[in-house]
């Protein structure tokens, strides 16, 4: 086969001498405008329009809408349950993950593709599970109730609607962390005459705590969030199993938009924190997190 | 301590990684354990560790039945392949954790494992990295704090796997070095794990050859190198050549005539014959020698390496000579006789006389020169 070399060969040499990824200027502008576009638009936007509704008619406005005894108490309940449902899942998360990255056990699989079974199902059948469990209709129910034990329509229902949704956040992070990680500093410690307890104090949990503070706050984040699920279980009595994400359906179903974009700016808050704190601590500490994760 | 191994069998599953290994450790010896990829050496020694536990047999650690005791009471010092430093804790809290974890009855003063730590820092040549940590020192600093983490806890037998596995040759050469000096200096019984015969031989009091599961051999380097006891340590330890001759009336017989080299008491049929590189003496005229045609010639080091075709379906065999020697035989017909060389004869090939022959059939002539 004849080649041409003349004059082609002189004009084609700067493409060549080019970085294989770089893409023309235009190309990079267009994709960095689409993204910026996407973003601003079906994420600033909205979150924006959360806030300047809820201070429309000002500040003392908005503090008098979470003053309300109602909502009041939503936020309490709402702290409530994720104080006792994240702590939960934190031990959970760990104890699962363990099992998983490190043992060789019949039915690893099944297992690791349980975890994801929260993430899978609908919201709404996850607390109709705990409905059908617990129900007037069934034989748990009942039995509990003789008991004086209450779980729909009461703080147990909604702990555990919210901890079986948000299962897979701590396990999830951390499978793939100790998984990488294998299981020689756990064999080295404990050959250096370790116990057990030692081990997992001194060793795994300082090697696992980033990704086990990302898998909390992911967890806090969306236990506080949680609506469908929680909906089906709570049973909407005001001032008593109405979380905020309830709350704020309420205040808006009666047009109060300012006490429900008031809660809604508390929640979007809680969230914002929680992103702010993670990055705060990603910058603070990316030097260890670095060596965390090579070594 | 002295730590004998005991008939054991270990398998993962159903397959056996080790087969009915036994082995004496010396008090106060270095002893490496020698094997390519897959013989069951890191299972021989998280075996002794503790780490994995015994399919069958036992393990004693002087008079005491090891077997049952688990890996912290078993008291020995790991250095892992990756070394398994704790990434977040500085290099001196490396060395102190299996002091500082000790229950507080037997725990010594914080100062006192303090001193300790900064002892064995000073041993390993780190003086001045204590406050690093593992992410910021070379491949062979963190080598080195994992071994002074392992004898922070004065282990009764130190084991260490593939402990240079991971360093460029440089590194490696030194710190083989450093390593019988601070064994010579320390004398803890060592068990090393390696897949380097070069290691294993310069550095190991003893070496022990293992494949596919089991022992070949165990002896000094010397031994291991000038009576091998197998083939297969024939073939892994050093360079070698093998071919495939014949027997008939004390003499062997290489393709259609005698090679010059009896090997009398033994009886006729196929066998193996297998001599070193440098084993070997040139011959001018050739009445019952080795001859061919030089196919490729290399300079190492000192001397030059010939490859030889001898001819018919056998593999060539590579010579060595002095430098000066080899250049007038370059790309032609050369004839020479191994000095040193070894039968080795299957169970099928000979009925009887199989096993005696590593000794029998060894021959030691003069060299020519
Ligand atoms: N945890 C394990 N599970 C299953 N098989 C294993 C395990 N550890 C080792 N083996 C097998 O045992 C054999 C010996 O392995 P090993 O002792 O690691 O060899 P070496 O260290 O000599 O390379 C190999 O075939 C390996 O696949
Ligand atoms: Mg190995």
């Amino acid at each position: 086969m004849a080649l041409d070399t003349g004059s082609a060969s002189n004009t084609t040499l700067p493409n060549l001498v080019k970085a294989a990824t770089s893409e023309t200027r235009l190309a990079r502008a267009t994709l960095i405008a689409v993204a910026l576009g996407f973003v601003g638009l079906f994420l600033l936007l909205p979150l924006a329009t959360v806030f300047i509704e809820a201070f429309r008619k000002g500040a003392d406005e908005f503090l008098s809408a979470l003053g309300d005894p109602e909502t009041f108490s939503a936020i309490l309940l709402t702290l409530t349950v994720a104080g006792i449902a994240v702590p939960l899942n934190l031990a959970f998360g760990v104890a699962a993950a363990w099992a998983i990255a490190k043992f060789e056990f019949k039915g690893k699989a099944f297992l690791t593709t349980l975890i994801d079974l929260p993430f899978s199902v609908s919201p709404v059948i996850s607390g109709l599970v705990f409905v059908l469990l617990f129900g007037a209709n069934n034989a748990l129910g009942p039995i509990l109730q003789s008991y004086g034990v209450q779980i729909l329509f009461a703080v147990p229902g909604l702990v555990l609607a919210t901890v079986f949704v948000t299962f897979p956040f701590v396990a999830r992070e951390l499978i793939p962390l100790m998984q990488e990680q294998g299981t020689s500093d756990e064999e080295a410690a404990l050959s250096l005459g370790a116990t057990g307890w030692q081990t997992f104090w001194h060793v795994t949990l300082p090697n696992i705590k980033w990704g086990l503070l990302y898998g909390v706050l992911l967890c806090n984040a969306r236990a506080m969030g949680e609506f469908g699920a929680v909906s089906v279980v709570s049973g909407h009595i005001r001032g008593e199993t109405n979380t905020m994400p309830l709350q704020v359906e309420i205040l808006y179903n009666e047009y109060n938009f300012v006490a429900a974009f008031a809660v809604a700016a508390l929640l979007a808050l809680l969230a914002l924190v929680t992103l702010i704190l993670k990055t705060a601590l990603e910058l603070r500490y990316s030097h260890e997190i670095a060596a965390s994760r090579s070594h | 301590m002295e730590v004998r191994v005991q008939n054991i069998r270990k398998e993962f599953g159903r397959y056996p990684a080790l087969e009915d290994v036994s082995l004496d450790i010396r008090s106060g010896e270095l002893i490496a354990l020698l094997g390519p990829s897959g013989s069951g050496k890191t299972t021989l020694l998280r075996l002794i560790a503790g780490l994995e536990s015994p399919t069958e047999g036992t393990i004693f650690f002087g008079n005491e039945d090891a077997s049952q005791k688990s890996v912290q009471q078993r008291n020995i010092g790991f250095v892992f392949q990756h070394y398994a430093l704790f990434r977040h804790m500085t290099v001196l809290d490396n060395i102190s954790f299996g002091l500082k974890v000790r229950p507080a009855n037997r725990r010594p003063p914080a100062a006192e494992i303090r001193r300790r730590a900064l002892d064995l820092l000073e041993l390993v040549q780190l003086s001045g990295l204590e406050k690093r940590y593992p992410a910021q020192l070379s491949g062979g600093q963190r080598q080195r704090v994992a071994l002074a983490r392992a004898m922070a806890v004065e282990p009764n037998v130190l084991l260490l796997d593939e402990p240079f596995g991971a360093l460029d040759a440089q590194v490696r050469k030194e710190l083989r070095k450093w390593l019988r000096e601070i064994h010579d200096r320390t004398g803890h019984t060592t068990v090393f794990v390696t897949h380097d015969q070069e290691e294993a031989l310069e550095l190991a009091d003893r070496v022990v050859v293992m494949s596919k599961g089991a022992i070949e051999q165990v002896g000094t380097p010397d031994d291991i190198y000038d009576h091998p006891v197998s083939p297969f340590v024939y073939g892994f330890i050093g360079q070698s050549n093998c071919l495939d001759v014949t027997l008939a009336g004390g003499e062997i017989w290489f393709e259609d005539r005698p090679i010059g080299l009896r090997a009398a008491n033994e009886p006729d049929g196929p066998a193996t014959l297998y001599f070193r590189p440098h084993d070997i003496e040139l011959l001018d005229g050739c009445g019952g020698c080795l001859a061919g045609l030089v196919t490729a010639s290399r300079r190492v080091a000192g001397t030059r390496h010939l490859e030889v075709s001898l001819g018919g379906t056998q593999p060539s065999v590579e010579i060595e000579l002095p430098p000066e020697r080899a250049s007038s035989t370059d790309h032609s017909r050369v004839a020479f006789r191994p000095t040193r060389w070894k039968l080795y004869r299957e169970a099928s090939d000979v009925a009887a006389a199989s096993v005696q022959a590593q000794t029998s059939a060894i021959e030691l002539a003069p060299t020519g020169t």
